[in-house]
């Protein structure tokens, strides 16, 4: 295929506060797939995802989205952050803050037109807002925040959404809510996307793709390829096991010399 | 040596009340000055001085001493400020905005009427940019014992008042009172305000309470050092200050010499630049955020 | 009321109403309420030196406006901002008592410099004012969607392409020009007053973005208006009036909000039940 990959990351050295957070890191986003960056806290998903996005300096590698560099590219992005404040008594009501999502960086105070107005609507049916579309965007809940920036970042049709742990915190039958409507608008509107998790299993039945990441460097592939005790273990550096219980992965590792940031069992979770 | 200290500067009776009330003044902002950085509350500890500028203004106008115009005033507003809720985080800085705002509307009103009601002029120079010089040795025992009663306050609800400035969160779980600790704070505040104001007037008050703790936090690690320090910038600066000011009447003879808030104010602002410069910096070995 | 020099008093008084309405709206949205009580006291400074060399006090406004709001920029992204708003605001204010204190014309000034005098402005202040007004209503008209989104959400904002700190530059120097048209009317400790008391108010009464916006001019407006009746009848300083009927309608709006918010509570909550 001649398109280029959404998101080609290759060789990507980041450091900040004296240390080296991510040492080299590559991996490829193609058009539309569904992309899992999987990494225990402290290991650098958020870096990277703000690298991507241009707000942290990188040492050297490249970062192309759609085929050029990022500075010609921030429309082809949508993002969604981790935790927002949101106060209660900025007046601007949900439905207006998607529609800033269209047109927030035009200079002036122009109208918008019908076509944009159908478009907002349209934004809001796909992460099912059009209930609290009227209410001020601080006062609503976390969970409902969090679906008007999805919104936001896909009403100017991106080609890649990043999202920086949208499912952290939730509780399971949340995060299964959270996990379909974001596989359900990505295939909607076939807009790749990235997102960063601590834990893979509930990712498992949407994602195309795994970036694994962990020592400041990634593997990535389809998760029969990824997560594999042999490719984990050379990512860790030392031996880890990967078992398979019910459907569900477990990556077991034990913390071991120079490793920087692994607690104990990174990614075992009990449902 | 003449042309450091000019004739006359250390037989001069002003200029010993000066020293020792710029001095007890100066101590006590700088202590109450370092906690409220940490909570970082300087824009809480500004609207106050401009609270103290009403009462001063007050004070004038129905013939009162101003000290008891500022502390009353300070009082007043600490416990207004507290009952709006300038406590809690959201919201505050409008509500502490507006009360700042009402206490100068105030103020001006006050010192209109003075204005116009009576011949004496220089009450807003007075009571918004001090006069130092012109202080009552009668006035040092109120200024002492106003002085031990905030630093005694302080002493008091030192441990819960740190606990509950880091982290109210936890304050709270430890059982804390947030809300009485805060108040008794707001209070010792305004008491350092009201003295402040008399050295160097209200509105520059907040120079006094901000600039020697910043700078003290901005260059020692720990919270104790940053006390020392503080107290030692503020009194330098306020002593300092005096000797220009006195001097400066020598210098620009045509006009009397510049005020003496001016020097100490510039001296603090002087100070905290200076704190920040990479040579400062260099000199004192890298050092970290404060830790307590 | 409406005749003679009071006419000036009117226009002017709408005119700064109109600004601080919609400046204000977007100093609240920010949080920007210590800077905007900063930089209006740089002014005060500007207008002691001019005043004491000799040149057009409005030079000086706006010269001081302009070094505060970006000396306050500046420094508060390198330290505590809170601190150093503060230390910005008094060095500047002692820099005006300085000023003034060489001059002969101590008292006045520093009364008229910092509580206003809307009374005694002339028919030639008009214009520069008015052109002033102008400018910072077109800039906040130019940049009002960068504005809003790097008020509410300034990672989603930067992650669009937008820079948040070219745009908080951009809006101290609106401040400051802002400040620099109003200080001599209402005075720098006051203009802040407008500033915030009916931005605030307004966006307790309404949702909408846009409508507070507007709610907040208006308020402004009848703020000022009812300031200069009074004043005019009692010869009070207006900032005085202005003070008092911008904190009403702040308490009505923390009121009705407080009110709204107790309703929707016991409306959801009667849901549940």
């Amino acid at each position: 295929m001649s398109t280029p990959p959404v998101l080609d990351v290759e060789h990507l050295r980041v450091a900040f506060a004296g240390r080296t957070v991510l040492e080299d890191v590559s991996f490829r986003v193609q058009r539309g797939e569904f992309t899992g960056l999987i990494g225990s806290n402290g290991v650098g998903k958020t870096t990277l995802l703000r690298a991507v996005l241009g707000l942290q300096r990188i040492e050297s590698g490249t970062i192309l989205v759609d085929g050029a560099p990022l500075s010609q590219h921030h429309r082809s992005l949508g993002y969604v952050p981790q935790k927002i404040a949101l106060d209660p008594d900025v007046p601007i009501r949900a439905r207006d803050f998607v529609a800033l999502g269209l047109d927030a960086h035009r200079y002036g105070f122009a109208r918008r037109t019908k076509e944009q107005h159908e478009l907002v609507e349209r934004a809001l049916a796909d992460v099912d807002a059009e209930r609290f579309a009227n209410t001020r965007v601080g006062s609503l809940s976390g969970g409902e925040q969090q679906r008007i920036l999805i919104a936001h970042a896909l009403i100017s049709q991106p080609s890649l959404l990043l999202l920086d742990e949208p499912l952290a915190n939730l509780d399971p039958r949340s995060v299964q809510e959270v996990v379909s409507l974001l596989h359900r608008v990505a295939s909607d509107h076939q807009v790749a996307v990235l997102l960063s998790a601590h834990e893979m299993n509930a990712l498992l039945p949407v994602m195309d793709r795994i970036v694994y990441l962990t020592n400041g460097r990634a593997a990535s592939g389809t998760t029969d390829e990824v997560v594999r005790s042999d490719v984990l273990s050379a990512l860790y550096g030392h031996h880890v096991d990967v078992l398979t219980l019910h459907g569900r992965v477990f990556v077991v590792a034990e913390p071991g010399e120079g490793d920087q940031d692994i607690p104990e069992h990174p990614t075992l979770t009990v449902n | 040596m003449s042309w450091i200290v000019e004739p006359g500067f250390f037989s001069n009776g002003p200029v010993h009340v000066a020293l020792i009330v710029g001095a007890v003044s100066a101590v006590v902002s700088a202590v109450v000055g370092v906690v409220v950085v940490v909570r970082g509350q300087a824009f809480a500890g500004h609207a106050l001085t401009d609270v103290a500028t009403t009462g001063g203004s007050a004070s004038f106008y129905y013939g009162v001493a101003p000290v008891i115009g500022f502390l009353a005033a300070g009082v007043l507003g600490a416990g207004a400020m507290d009952l709006i809720g300038v406590q809690r985080l959201r919201g505050r800085d409008l509500a502490t905005g507006i009360v700042l705002s009402v206490a100068t509307g105030l103020a001006a009103l006050f010192l209109y009427l003075d204005a116009t009601r009576s011949a004496t002029t220089g009450a807003t120079q007075q009571i918004l940019f001090g006069s130092i010089f012109t202080l009552d040795s009668s006035t040092i025992p109120l200024v002492a014992a106003m002085s031990a009663v905030t630093l005694g306050v302080i002493a008091v609800i030192y441990r819960p008042l740190l606990m509950s400035s880091l982290s109210a969160e936890l304050a709270a779980a430890r059982g804390i009172a947030l809300r009485a600790v805060g108040l008794a704070f707001m209070l010792a505040l305004a008491i350092a305000v009201g003295l402040s104001s008399i050295a160097i007037g209200s509105i520059l008050s907040t120079a006094l309470l901000i600039g020697p703790a910043a700078t003290a936090l901005r260059v020692t690690r720990r919270l104790r050092g940053a006390f020392v320090v503080a107290v030692a910038l503020g009194v330098g600066a306020t002593w300092l200050g005096v000797l220009l000011a006195y001097n400066s009447y020598y210098w620009f003879p045509s006009s009397q010499g510049l005020p003496v808030s001016f020097f100490i104010v510039a001296l603090v602002f002087l100070a905290y630049l200076v704190s920040g410069s990479s040579t400062l910096r260099r000199l004192l070995r890298p050092r970290r955020e404060v830790t307590v | 009321m409406f005749s003679g020099f009071m006419v000036n008093a009117w226009l002017i008084g709408t005119i700064v109403a109109v600004v601080a309405g919609i400046v204000g709206f977007f100093v609240v949205l920010r949080g920007a309420a210590f800077p905007a009580h900063a930089i209006p006291n740089g002014a005060f400074a500007g207008a002691a030196g001019a005043n004491l060399i000799g040149l057009n006090p409005l030079i000086g406004l706006g010269v001081f406006s302009l070094g505060a709001a970006l000396g306050i920029g500046r420094l508060a992204r390198h330290g505590r901002a809170d601190a150093v708003t503060a230390l910005a605001l008094v060095m500047m204010l002692a820099l005006g008592a300085a000023f003034l204190s060489q001059s002969t014309e101590y008292e006045p000034e520093i009364f008229s410099l910092l509580f206003g005098e809307i009374l005694g402005v002339s028919r030639g202040q008009l214009v520069p004012v008015a052109v002033l007004a102008l400018v910072c209503v077109v800039a906040i008209g130019v940049l009002y969607r960068r504005l809003l989104l790097t008020s509410i959400a300034p990672e989603v904002a930067a992650a669009v392409g937008l820079n948040p700190a070219r745009i908080e530059t951009m809006f101290l120097v609106v401040i400051a020009c802002a400040t620099t048209m109003t200080v001599p009317v209402v005075g720098a400790l006051l203009i802040f007053t407008l500033m915030i008391g009916p931005p605030a108010a307004a966006r307790s009464f309404t949702d909408r973005t846009a409508l507070a916006l507007w709610s907040s001019v208006a308020i402004a407006l009848v703020t000022v208006w009812v300031a200069l009746a009074c004043s005019y009848q009692t010869n009070w300083p207006v900032g005085f009036f202005v003070s008092v009927v911008s904190a009403a309608f702040f308490v009505a709006g923390r009121v009705y909000a407080w009110w709204r918010h107790s309703r929707a509570t016991t409306d959801r909550a009667s849901l549940v039940a």
